[in-house]
């Protein structure tokens, strides 16, 4: 704990993306009480105050049809974060497991399981999500399996070279010498020691999923309207540039802050949790 | 010590394939360990000693010759119980123990995939095992990272007792520590040994340790069992050459011991150029 | 009186960690004259390896670390030297061999260019036939049969105690005046580490090289140094000829060394009764063996 607060301390960008993490969470969470016009999450029209710049009233500005860009960012990011956290919920589990019975059990096992993986990591992430977006509704839940079905192979290839070099370790040898089940070695005693390095790897992929979700909804793949989405948002405002600027400004900067956050937070936490690169 | 052995090596022999050639780890090497004796198998990287020690403990499966336990016939793949007989000791304590996992943890191990005690007395085994390695009880919850090597060691040495094995393999138990810590767990292994009626395979590079630990000892040269004899005749009379160079080797602390070196032979010079 | 080859004094090291500084070193005293084999000897912990680097002058790129004291090698001043100055230095007045050989040459290199490399340092403009042809002279001087086979190989297809002697004939090619020995041959078998340490031995007698020569085997001290410091905590505890402090060994810590070793001639395995306290007396020096210039 005291280690840290003082790497905390020492290492200023660390702390900031501490706070940035914190504020994007907090806000997403507290949303309803945070923002000025809770209702313009969903479908409301306002046309006496439709695009309009920056004001007091209006940090952000106003959209075409005259809701608060501040509310709908901070709305956006509860839809981003939660996307992310089932997005890995999903796919953290499914790629260690793959990656750690890959690398413990060797042989065939480890042939099958990592070409597998490497398939799905040779497509472009992008591509993959696309075409099954393409085939699929675009809906929320699909966009979410989209980004799933291509996040996992990432965990196993990290846990599969963990769990190969952990296996050479003694532990791992005395606990099969006294007999312990395959299972045992596996999630009791190899796991615990891939944890730093996915919860950090995790940490980093919650602002990459924030980015590629939104690349998606920017595409009119992802997340649809009413819904607030960063993307999207760039995406329409895009066209009203540059007069409209505020648009698009604030929703970009919006995904840098929280990919920005997440990324130096990552970095904070490899080092806090001793990860090797 | 009883004439019963405990266990038998029967024409034991390991090949390696390593692509198309054949490297003999093991080459036919026939032993008896006897119920109560520490037997030293020493000999320098790639006598095989290694190799004959993880055989023994079923990590490898042999590629010719029968090992016998109590006169049964160990299979090639070893039941729970066969596991259970035979426990080890690393060399290396710091990777030995999970860094991941407490100290009771890795020690509840054994108790759990045995069987062994009542669930609810397990904890207190831990805490029994713990103070018989001359650790306090409450080690259990401690993390390895937090312990010195020479504890490290100990809480391996109570994890092999934790199966409540007749049979410990040692694999250099005290190569990677001090001499002041090894002089100790030294000591502790002679007292478990004495106490528990422990047998020993010793295994190490380490001749001095062996004088004064082992019953007989197994010189191991390139595979092949070389000499085989008790450690008073090893150290007083050896006969194969190399034996006597590896007596010769041993870096000493005193004059009396540069006086044995010195009686027993120096190396050869065709010795010295194969080296 | 000449110079001492290398003169320490007063040397202490701290760490600066999230929890504060960490003293290693806590003002340690040391010299080796000319040609003269020097042993730094104590348990894992207790600081001889870091005095190794602080000579090398490799901890003193650490940010953490903080350094304070006299290291003079040939009359200079390191702490005056320049980062530039003291790499010139490293390879070929002052050079090192490590406890690993193998993993301290470089995998991907035959020996012949690694050697070529190291000649490069005190003849720029070496030719690669003239450099083969002094490597090759180098290696039969380290007993080494076949100098052409070995110069034309990887370090991994030449075996451990190989390595060693390549190590040792690249250590002394420049002709160092300070050879600095970190654990050397813990990791190879008994028998060839006898052997490197008989051949470093002949060696550096030969050259008139001084060695520090850092261990935790009092055995292997006992072979090769003229005199020994027997360091505990980051301090020396005693200091005296080799034959006097095998001998005779007056500090408690010493004798409790001493005693653990398991002996060649039997007498069972040694009682250890706990007397940490008394490790912490004051240093004892043998006659004959006061620091120059009377620091202690």
């Amino acid at each position: 704990m005291k280690r840290t607060l003082a790497i905390l301390v020492s290492n200023p960008l660390s702390a900031l993306g501490v706070i940035l993490v914190a504020a994007v969470v907090f806000s997403a969470i507290f949303a309803d009480f945070l923002v000025p016009f809770p209702s313009h999450r969903g479908a409301v029209v306002d046309f006496a105050n439709f695009n309009q710049p920056p004001s007091w009233q209006n940090l952000f500005g106003t959209d075409l049809v005259g809701r608060d860009l501040f509310s709908r960012v901070i709305f956006a990011y509860r839809i981003s974060l939660v996307l992310g956290v089932v997005v890995l919920t999903i796919a953290v589990p499914v790629g260690v497991t793959v990656g750690l019975v890959a690398g413990y059990l060797g042989g065939w096992t480890e042939t099958v399981l990592m070409r597998i993986t490497d398939v799905f990591l040779s497509i472009p992430p992008l591509v993959l999500a696309m075409s099954m977006m393409g085939l699929l509704e675009p809906t929320l839940t699909n966009g979410m399996l989209a980004v799933t079905a291509m996040w996992w192979p990432w965990y196993t290839r990290l846990v599969y070279n963990i769990a190969r070099s952990e296996k050479e370790e003694g532990y791992v040898l005395a606990a099969e010498v006294i007999g312990a089940s395959r299972l045992h070695v596996i999630f009791r005693e190899i796991l615990p020691n891939c944890v730093p390095a996915v919860l950090t790897k995790m940490t980093l992929d919650l602002g990459f999923v924030i980015l590629i979700a939104s690349s998606l909804s920017f595409l009119g793949l992802g997340v649809q309207p009413p819904t607030p989405d960063l993307g999207s948002m760039v995406a329409d405002g895009a066209k009203y540039l540059p007069d409209s600027w505020w648009l698009t400004v604030f929703p970009g900067l919006a995904i840098l802050v929280a990919v920005f956050g997440f990324n130096l937070l990552g970095d904070a936490l490899r080092e806090i949790l001793g990860v090797e690169q | 010590m009883t004439a019963a052995p405990l266990l038998v090596l029967q024409s034991v022999s390991k090949v390696f394939r390593v692509g198309n050639r054949e490297i003999v780890a093991v080459d036919n090497v026939s032993l008896d360990v006897m119920k109560g004796e520490c037997l030293a198998i020493v000999g320098e990287s790639g006598s095989g000693k290694s190799t004959v020690a993880n055989i023994v403990l079923g990590i490898y499966a042999s590629s010719g010759g029968a090992i016998f336990l109590h006169g049964e016939e160990l299979p090639q793949r070893r039941a729970s119980t066969h596991r259970r007989a035979i426990q080890l000791v690393q060399q290396n304590p710091l990777s030995s123990l999970n860094p991941k996992r407490t100290v009771g943890a890795s020690l509840r191990l054994p108790l759990d995939v045995h069987g062994i005690g009542e669930k609810a007395d397990r904890w207190k085994r831990v805490s029994a095992l713990l103070e018989e390695v001359h650790l306090p009880a409450d080690y259990r919850s401690r993390s390895p990272a937090a312990l010195s090597g020479g504890q490290r060691q100990r809480v391996a040495i109570a994890r092999a007792l934790a199966c409540e094995s007749e049979l410990v393999v040692l694999d250099e138990p005290t190569s990677a520590l001090d001499v002041l810590v090894q002089a100790r767990i030294l000591k502790l292994l002679k007292e478990l040994q004495r106490r528990r009626g422990l047998t020993y395979i010793f295994i190490t590079h380490d001749l001095s340790v062996v004088r004064n630990i082992a019953d007989r000892v197994a010189v191991f040269e390139k595979g092949r069992m070389v000499e085989l004899g008790t450690v008073e005749s090893i150290f007083t009379n050896p006969s194969h050459p190399y034996t006597r160079s590896l007596i010769a080797a041993v870096p000493v602390v005193t004059d009396e011991e540069q006086a044995l070196k010195d009686r027993l032979a120096r190396p050869t010079e065709e010795e010295f150029e194969r080296i | 009186m000449t110079e001492p080859t290398l003169l320490i004094r007063d040397l202490h090291l701290s760490f600066k960690g999230y929890s504060g500084l960490v003293e290693v070193l806590h003002g340690i005293s040391m010299h080796i004259n000319r040609g003269e084999r020097v042993a730094l000897v104590g348990e894992s912990g207790s600081g001889k390896s870091v005095t190794a680097r602080i000579v090398l002058g490799l901890l003193q790129m650490t940010r953490a670390a903080r350094i304070g004291g006299l290291v003079a090698f040939e009359g200079q001043d390191i702490a005056q030297l320049s980062r530039r100055q003291h790499h010139r230095l490293r390879g070929t007045r002052m050079s090192m061999i490590f406890q690993d050989p193998t993993s301290s040459l470089n995998p991907v290199y035959r020996i012949s260019e690694q050697f070529h490399e190291v000649l490069k340092r005190t003849v720029p403009d070496i030719e690669r036939e003239e450099g083969d042809r002094r490597a090759a002279g180098l290696l039969s001087d380290c007993s080494i049969a076949d100098p052409e086979r070995v110069l034309a190989s990887y370090p991994f297809q030449l075996s451990g105690g190989l390595n060693q002697r390549v190590m040792i004939a690249m250590a002394l090619a420049n002709e160092p005046s300070l050879l600095i020995a970190d654990e050397p041959g813990t990791a190879l078998d008994v028998t060839v580490q006898a052997q490197t340490l008989k051949l470093m031995r002949a060696l550096v007698a030969r050259h008139n090289t001084a060695v520090l020569f850092i261990s935790h085997n009092l055995g292997v001290v006992r072979e090769f140094a003229d005199r020994v410091y027997v360091i505990y905590k980051g301090r020396i505890v005693e200091h005296g000829r080799t034959a006097d402090l095998f001998d005779d060994p007056r500090h408690a810590y010493t004798r409790a060394l001493m005693d653990a070793i398991p002996r060649l001639t039997g007498g069972g395995i040694p009682e250890i009764v706990d007397h940490s306290d008394s490790y912490l007396a004051p240093l004892i020096v043998h006659e004959g063996c006061a620091e120059p210039g009377g620091a202690r």
